[in-house]
């Protein structure tokens, strides 16, 4: 009977039990718990499910303890008589005596045999207290703020407010539509003084630009004098920020969140990968904005990658099938079928011998098209293949230098370590006339890859899949209009070899298709096959069947925080800061 | 169990042939045409009879003065007193309507505007009448006062854009509405 579990574990006590796993006991809501000492008893409820409402807190963060929303009541077991032994309850805790005194959450620390309490009289009467004076001076804004709907004083408002206000003096002014960056607008008149987006320019983004002035209710939100709130992770603050201070300008009055549809999906302006959120209404992007990810972006993006979605439905998007009419001098196109594109490119492709056709893809494809694009090379039997490289400065966080975003994916799926090598030998063999057809999916190569008119002009055939209009498709005989980076499925590797997931949040506009559609129906169409591949699904299939490292994979197995399938030894500077002031003890986020 | 049978009431020979019935039915009829000539119909005047029985003639005459106070015509934006137009462009009466008939452009007010303090206000503003069920949810949610449903109910057009009203046209059937909440006033 003694060795049976239950026997061995009346012999040790929780605390015990804990200590030697590094733990401590803590009762939340009457629910027993362990968490590693040290832990923020706001982080502690988070992990148990239980809901403290806070505005200053961000897990990512320091917590200066300012707003006070997040006290709560909690209790210590009683400091036993000298010689005297604590009594235990029935399952060997120590009985708990509650502290009449609430205590924030966000800025304490659990410890051994504490209790918590998250609810009953003394707590909520905390939390109206405390959103009565954060109303006292706050405007009656809602209707024209762009944060309503997913504002946090809103909602604690709406469950621990009064409804009535019981203030009869004036409200406080303050500066309200304040120009402070090129990317936020700042009215002061709704900050409630959480501090977040002071904390975040100064301990993530490393530009301390913000700060307060003034004191008590005129405390005022500004920044620095001789300064702007330029830097290139401006936007973030907006996103953190608890209430409609700091709005987005480029979000500004276009759309209430409530009508918007959110789609997780990945970035693709570098090699990154920066897990995002696109949020869209009736088929059209009104913003994106950072998604949780711990092993890629933390809860971060930057403002250039955010806002680099605007050419979805610019004026220079294609959107049908178009062939150059060769007799005019002037390159004008006309609209063709799908159908008829795509019979006349395979018929002028077999008309060139392979040695004398090339193919340029692009690091932005996905992986299953940079999987088709090798099937299509090996179905032309050209080994003119490669990618145009995109390298430009990296900054310390988040943007990396390189900015094609799937460059891992395609030398593992081209098995080469430089998936570039080849592009120098392709311009020059257009320049010397030995290479005289090309095949150029989704690149720009005039305005990105050192080709000029007069080299493309040499050609006597030239493909081009794109999404906008741009000079090489001018250049081109046969353009297909190919989809954006939102509006396809697919797989991407990101440069610390991290396999993440795009999906669509919008329909491909007019006639375009999805690049694997296109590179599947040209395949086919080369090949004269029966077409057996109608899902993004059998592709990603083929090409786990093909390359090792995607073996056993398939896409929904990726899911929205991706695999990690190859050790590449990049380390995200992001993250390599978020570690180091995690083990300062700074945040336990 | 469940079948129930139900005695059939005796009917005498008078009543089997029902000629007595017909007979009274007939003199009610006769009764009232001859009240609807002498121009003495029940209800004639409360009803805005034309003269003729109680039937109105319409659009000759329109029922217009007898519309209750909470009817629920055409729904129409307002301006106040000081001639500011009152929707700020929410978006909650697009949100709340039921037949999806509301669709706004918001828009930001320039700041050489008199009333750029109010920063926002629709840029386009359409409601197609040929959805809307006049349930007056866009009137109840405006937390603004800027929408109501006025006694307008002759909406037609001979195409569907014709149908579908736009802010000139919601202001010009909206008017001006006194005595309304002054929320953006000179202490704001």
């Amino acid at each position: 009977m003694s060795d049976t579990p239950s026997a061995t574990a009346e012999m040790k006590s929780p605390k015990s039990q804990a200590a030697e796993k590094g733990l401590v006991n803590v009762q939340i809501d009457g629910v027993w718990h362990q968490f590693p000492k040290g832990t923020r008893m706001i982080e502690a409820c988070r992990q148990a499910e239980v809901i403290v409402p806070h505005y200053c807190y961000h897990p990512k963060l320091t917590s200066p303890g300012n707003c006070r929303m997040c006290l709560v009541q909690i209790g210590m077991p009683p400091r036993p008589a000298p010689g005297q032994e604590a009594p235990l309850d029935e399952n060997g805790y120590e009985a708990i005596v509650w502290t009449p005194r609430p205590v924030i959450a966000c800025a304490n620390t659990v410890s051994e045999n504490m209790g918590i309490r998250t609810r009953g009289d003394l707590v909520e009467k905390c939390r109206e207290g405390v959103m009565e004076f954060l109303l006292i001076n706050h405007p009656l804004d809602c209707p024209i703020c762009d944060q309503a709907g997913e504002c946090r004083l809103q909602e604690q408002s709406v469950q621990h407010g009064r409804g009535i206000s019981r203030f009869v003096d004036m409200k406080v002014k303050k500066p309200k539509n304040v120009d402070i960056g090129p990317r936020i607008r700042l009215d002061d008149e709704r900050c409630i003084m959480c501090s977040r987006c002071i904390r975040f320019m100064d301990e993530v983004a490393g530009d301390p630009v913000l700060g307060f002035t003034q004191r008590g209710t005129h405390t005022t939100l500004t920044v620095h004098p001789d300064r702007l709130l330029d830097s290139n992770y401006s936007l973030n603050t907006a996103d953190i920020c608890p209430v409609g201070a700091l709005t987005s300008n480029d979000f500004r009055f276009q759309m209430r969140v409530w009508f918007l549809k959110e789609t997780p999906t990945i970035d693709v302006n570098c090699g990154t990968g920066t897990n995002i959120t696109v949020w869209t209404r009736e088929n059209k992007i009104h913003r994106i904005t950072p998604r949780l990810n711990d092993e890629v972006n933390s809860a971060w993006m930057p403002d250039s990658h955010r806002l680099n979605f605007h050419f979805i439905d610019s004026e220079a998007r294609l959107t049908e099938p178009l062939t150059r009419i060769t007799d005019t001098p002037s390159a004008t196109f006309q609209p063709i079928t799908w159908n008829s594109a795509i019979s006349h490119a395979a018929a002028q492709t077999k008309a060139i011998p392979a040695a004398q056709t090339a193919i340029i893809a692009s690091g932005r494809m996905t992986n299953e098209e940079l999987f088709l694009t090798r099937t299509l090379a090996a179905e032309i039997g050209t080994h003119h293949l490669s990618l145009v490289p995109r390298f430009a400065d990296a900054d310390a966080l988040l943007v990396a230098a390189d900015r094609n975003p799937n460059t891992t994916g395609a030398k593992m799926i081209f098995g080469t370590d430089d998936p570039y090598e080849k592009l120098d030998s392709i311009r020059d063999g257009v320049r010397n006339g030995s290479i005289r057809s090309l095949i150029i999916l989704g690149e720009d190569v005039i305005t990105d890859a050192n080709f000029t008119d007069t080299d493309l002009g040499k050609l006597d055939f030239l493909l081009q899949t794109s999404v906008l209009a741009n000079p090489t498709a001018n250049q081109a005989q046969i353009v297909l209009p190919s989809a954006a980076f939102a509006e396809k499925r697919g797989s991407m590797v990101n440069l610390s070899g991290r396999l993440q997931r795009l999906n669509r949040a919008v329909e491909p506009q007019g006639q375009s298709h999805d690049d694997w559609e296109i590179l599947r129906d040209f395949i086919l169409a080369l090949s004269g096959d029966k077409n057996e591949v109608y899902h993004i699904e059998d592709v990603f299939k083929a090409l786990a069947e093909n390359v090792t490292a995607f073996n056993g994979l398939t896409l929904s197995k990726i899911g929205h925080q991706g695999i990690e399938i190859v050790d590449t030894g990049y380390q995200i500077p992001l993250l390599t800061n978020e570690r180091a002031r995690q083990a300062a003890g700074l945040i336990n986020g | 169990m469940a079948i129930v049978k139900l005695q059939r009431p005796k009917l005498n020979f008078g009543e089997k042939i029902y000629f007595g019935a017909l007979i009274k039915g007939f003199f009610l009829t006769m009764s009232h045409a001859i009240k609807t000539l002498r121009g003495k119909s029940v209800g004639a005047e409360s009803l805005a009879s034309s003269g003729l029985g109680i039937t109105m003639q319409f659009p000759e005459q329109r029922w217009d003065e007898h519309m209750p106070e909470y009817y629920r015509g055409a729904p129409a934006l307002v301006t106040d007193e000081q001639g500011r137009e009152r929707c700020v462009s929410c978006q909650l009466c697009e949100f709340i309507c039921p037949p999806k008939a509301i669709k706004i452009t918001p828009s930001e007010i320039p700041s050489d505007d008199p009333w750029a303090k109010v920063e926002k206000r629709p840029l386009e503003f359409d409601i197609d009448m040929i959805r809307c069920i006049y349930c007056g949810m866009c009137e109840e949610v405006c937390p603004e006062q800027a929408i109501y449903l006025r006694k307008d109910y002759l909406i037609t057009g001979l195409k569907r854009a014709d149908m579908v009203h736009d802010k000139k046209k919601l202001y010009e059937i909206g008017g001006t509405r006194v005595g309304l909440v002054n929320k953006w006033n000179e202490l704001k």
